[in-house]
């Protein structure tokens, strides 16, 4: 039942409130609202209990195996929560003068230097607060590159057909028309078709290694130097950063920009769909365009350091501002506090222990009779795996399997995508899942199987256990109602 | 291991299974000579009880002054039960509700606050949020650009009186697509939109204006007035709102004969710490009619297949992971765990409460201006209605006096306001101070004294 619905007139949460109701007689009556908005009437435990009952009709890493590929859902420590709210950061006002400020900067000076060290690059800015605004900025970096040197022909971004949604989407965003160009059967980007696609219009190109194929790119230093030889930059899509993190590093393979997600490699919990967090590390030639501000530190005689924020005034090239302050200030701290965690060693580790634990299950899954999307290549830290013969002979296809995997307590993983791939689950089981989930997820498949093969109705009628059974978005969509109104 | 729960049994038996002898094995793929050394400029990983001791100095460093500035993030009482029930893992761990039947929760709730958002600014439709309200206006832009079909313009007009780092960050961000902000003076007799300029403006043609209630300076604009001559000149009205003000103030969606078209803020103020400005989130809404060139996620409500009421993602068809290089931004999320804050606390305050919240900030910030109108040295600038934010100005005026009183007060443990001097001449040593609810009648008077003692400190040293 909608919140609106369990109230009574007048009634709220009394102690939350300022209790002297004080004048505003200085304010114009004109100006003053009429008609209050209609906002729930609740006491305060009927809101706790409302929201905490709403909360449990969620799936969530706390209470699920949540295996969706090009999400990495890892386990977010809860001391990073703790901590990230101590007093002194969480009060801390945005534009809080930096001597009330120095334990923040420290932090962000720090986590700059480590996202440098794991990705090779030369430079790093914490400012844009998602993976897409990271992107936003890497892309209009490259703009920016290309304009200061007076190369106004580029007017091209090339694109892997396999590419996330948002690689175009960016490209558009920053003025640029897009380019795709075909991947190879066996996952890899189409070579010649990229020799045949790059120009004196190439702007760069956006990719993802390990792509959105569950494989790494082996040309990549081939792709790297085609596209640098045609006067274009290499855009690397963090995405799947926690597949190689402390393995090969961006920076080394060749990429120019990139950003990262936060909320996926460094463990920052995805809050239902953000806020996320994605920060931007360029090579040298792009330094000077950096989103502002930045960290920076300066070192007294003593040792004593001392951290200040570098503003546009000290970095005039850059594309500037992405946010009204300094990104999601809270999320980096996170980042910053699951980096102190792991440590060196850790950080090598999440590379490791992500990949045994996807080619661990992609074994498994080969090995009951489910098809494997690239099957001759080496998983990354996912895997592909194709419903198209489910779909064909017994008439369940993927969507069927991924709600079906809902009543058996698992999430489901991504759908759907990468859109080449027919009838595909994405499946990435992380680096912090034990073997044990890892193998009853596998065995919920099997037992999935074997009533899509006995009685498909089943798979095709769930999900049973959930809130609700499926839902028609043709409804949703025909009959707008995206707002509540008495 | 941190985190990983592989035991060495396990690893063997996985390797055992895979058919390799390491999990370097696993690594083939990559060409040998790319493969990373050893992070060496990553330090050794701390265990949780000495990451929370370097925390802890870490945040006391920045801990314990009485905050006066505003100037778009602002110190409101957040109830305890907002951020307990908000860091239920089911909120916190969950992710975008794709999977809808098994995300009913986060569904729900934003659709319960979505609804909110549209009774807060009187509007029809009102997305799942955007990042913060600075973003949340250049989106805006980008909106009313492709949504006003009377006017093939790429310009924007914006008030003046817009927070400056709002049209810092929305000319970087929509530059990119050749679209120009055009910003009109400000009156600096009353710092509000000079109405005398607008006919400057008359025979341009701009897809939009943008205008701020209440503006940077905390001052009510003619947002009636305004918002009949845009729209008669076929300009779109952009309102840009704070969510406080919305409980005492009329809405964007009543303002003029029509109502703005598309109202936008940052949802900061609604249970968001300040946390060194971030997560906030941006909220957006707009009549019925423009629903289409929303970005972002959008919540609708619906059916399942046996009558029982549910909700899921809907008009997905404006988004990058159908549309690609066609989609209305290439936005993928929203700021759901800062909107579950802000639903919570919304529904504590409910109307009267929002407004009281409004009310007693106000009523503070005047109290403050007031019992500061006769200390020697300091001009009140402020001299229209406002909202709990105003501007001093120190009539020394000798270059960086303000900045030097402010330093001297912040080492008196409070940070006074936020130093105007750089935006434009006549802001000189101008000060923008923000009192809320929090401040009790004590921190007023310690204000006062702090400044008094600032400014002859200052004084005594040039």
């Amino acid at each position: 039942m909608l919140i609106f619905k369990k109230g009574s007139q007048g009634r709220f949460a009394t102690a939350q409130a300022p209790k002297k109701v004080a004048e505003v007689a200085d304010l114009p009556a004109a100006m003053l609202r009429k008609k209050p908005a209609l906002l729930p009437e609740v006491s305060e435990l009927q809101a706790v209990r409302h929201f905490t009952n709403l909360s449990r009709r969620n799936f969530s890493i706390d209470t699920q195996f949540y295996p969706l590929g090009s999400c990495t859902m890892k386990y977010n420590p809860k001391g990073a929560q703790r901590a990230a709210a101590l007093p002194g950061f969480i009060n801390r006002h945005p534009l809080a003068p930096e001597s009330h400020s120095q334990g923040y900067l420290a932090c962000v000076y720090d986590l700059q230097n480590i996202l440098k060290e794991v990705t090779g690059m030369a430079g790093v800015s914490l400012c844009p607060m998602a993976g897409a605004q990271g992107e936003f900025a890497g892309v209009a970096m490259i703009k920016a590159y290309h304009e200061s040197r007076d190369d106004h022909a580029r007017t091209e971004i090339i694109v892997p057909e396999a590419a996330h949604g948002t690689n175009p989407a960016t490209a558009v965003m920053c003025g640029y028309k897009v380019k795709e160009i075909p991947v190879l059967a066996n996952g890899d980007v189409d070579l010649a078709a990229l020799k045949a696609a790059v120009g004196p219009q190439t702007a760069g190109i956006m990719m993802t290694n390990p792509s959105t194929c569950g494989v790494f790119e082996r040309q990549i230093e081939e792709i790297a130097k085609t596209v640098h030889d045609a006067g274009g930059l290499l855009y690397y899509d963090g995405a799947n950063l926690n597949a190689i993190l402390g393995q090969v590093r961006p920076g080394d393979m060749g990429f120019d920009v990139l950003h990262m997600n936060l909320h996926k490699t460094f463990a920052t919990p995805h809050g239902g769909g953000g806020p996320g967090s994605g920060p931007v590390a360029v090579g040298k030639r792009l330094l000077p365009f950096l989103p502002t501000p930045i960290a920076g530190c300066t070192e007294g005689d003593s040792g004593v350091k001392s951290y200040h924020w570098v503003g546009q005034d000290k970095l005039p090239d850059s594309i500037g501002r992405l946010s009204a302050f300094m990104g999601n200030a809270g999320i980096i701290l996170r980042a910053y506090i699951y980096a102190v965690l792991l440590g060196r060693e850790g950080l090598h580790r999440v590379g490791e222990f992500s990949t045994l634990n996807a080619n661990y299950m992609a074994v498994l899954m080969k090995n009951a009779g489910f098809e494997l999307a690239y099957k001759d290549r080496r998983a990354t830290h996912e895997f592909i795996i194709t419903l198209n013969k489910q779909a064909k002979n017994l008439g369940v296809n993927a969507m069927d399997f991924a709600k079906r995997l809902l009543d058996y307590g698992y999430h489901a993983p991504t759908t759907y995508f990468p859109l080449l791939i027919p009838e595909c689950f994405l499946i990435e089981p992380t680096e912090t899942e034990s073997i044990d989930e890892l193998e009853g997820f596998v065995e919920a498949m099997i037992a999935i199987q074997k009533e899509a093969e006995n009685s498909p109705e089943i798979v095709k009628g769930a999900p049973v256990t959930q809130p609700v059974r499926r839902l028609d978005d043709v409804k949703a969509a025909r009959e707008l109602d995206v707002s509540y109104a008495e | 291991m941190p985190f990983i729960p592989h035991t060495e049994q396990d690893i063997q038996k996985m390797l055992d299974v895979i058919g390799v002898s390491s999990i370097n094995d696993l690594f083939d793929e990559i060409p040998t000579h790319l493969r990373a050394k050893p992070l060496t400029g990553v330090p050794d990983g701390l265990g949780e009880m000495d990451m929370m001791r370097l925390l802890s100095d870490r945040a006391q460093q920045d801990e314990g002054a009485l905050c006066f500035i505003g100037a778009g993030a602002y110190e409101h009482h957040i109830p305890a039960a907002v951020w307990d029930v908000t860091m239920r893992g089911e909120f916190l761990t969950a992710y975008t509700p794709y999977q809808a039947e098994a995300s009913q929760g986060t569904l729900q709730l934003i659709y319960e606050y979505q609804s909110m958002i549209c009774q807060l600014t009187a509007m029809d439709v009102s997305n799942a949020s955007l990042y913060d309200g600075a973003s949340g206006l250049a989106e805006a832009v980008l909106m009313s650009i492709r949504a006003n079909r009377k006017s093939k313009s790429k310009k924007v007009l914006f008030a003046g009186t817009v927070h400056p780092l709002y049209q810092k960050v929305v000319i970087d961000i929509v530059s990119n697509q050749g679209i120009e902000i055009e910003v009109m003076p400000i009156n600096p007799d009353n710092l509000s939109v000079d109405m005398e300029a607008l006919k400057a403006y008359a025979e341009e043609d701009f897809a939009a204006l943008v205008i701020p209630q209440p503006n940077f300076f905390g001052g009510l604009e003619s947002v009636d007035e305004l918002t009949d001559w845009a729209q008669d000149k076929g300009m779109l009205v952009i309102g840009l709102v704070n969510p406080t003000a919305l409980a005492l103030f009329n809405p964007p969606g009543d303002w003029g004969q029509q109502g703005a078209d598309i109202a936008v803020g940052e949802g900061q103020p609604l249970g968001i710490p300040l946390a060194s400005g971030g997560p906030y989130f941006g909220f957006i809404a707009c009549k019925e009619k423009l629903v289409r060139q929303m970005p972002g996620r959008i919540i609708g409500r619906t059916v399942d297949l046996e009558g029982k009421e549910g909700f899921t993602l809907t008009l997905q068809a404006r988004e990058q992971h159908i549309r690609r290089s066609k989609a209305t931004s290439n936005i993928c999320t929203n700021q759901g765990l800062a909107v579950t804050a802000a639903t919570i606390y919304l529904t504590l305050l409910g109307s009267e409460g929002l407004s009281r919240v409004a009310k007693s900030s106000h009523h503070n910030a005047r109290q403050l201006l007031l019992s500061l109108s006769d200390v020697d040295g300091v001009t009140i600038r402020t001299n229209t209605a406002f909202f709990h934010e105003f501007v001093i100005q120190l009539e020394n005026e000798k270059d960086g006096f303000a900045e030097a009183v402010l330093g001297n007060m912040a080492e008196q443990g409070i940070l006074g306001g936020f130093n105007l001097s750089e935006y434009g001449a006549d802001l000189k040593n101008c000060i923008l101070v923000c009192v809320t609810e929090v401040k009790t009648e004590n921190d007023l008077a310690i204000y006062k004294s702090a400044l008094i003692r600032a400014i002859e400190e200052v004084t005594g040293e040039c």
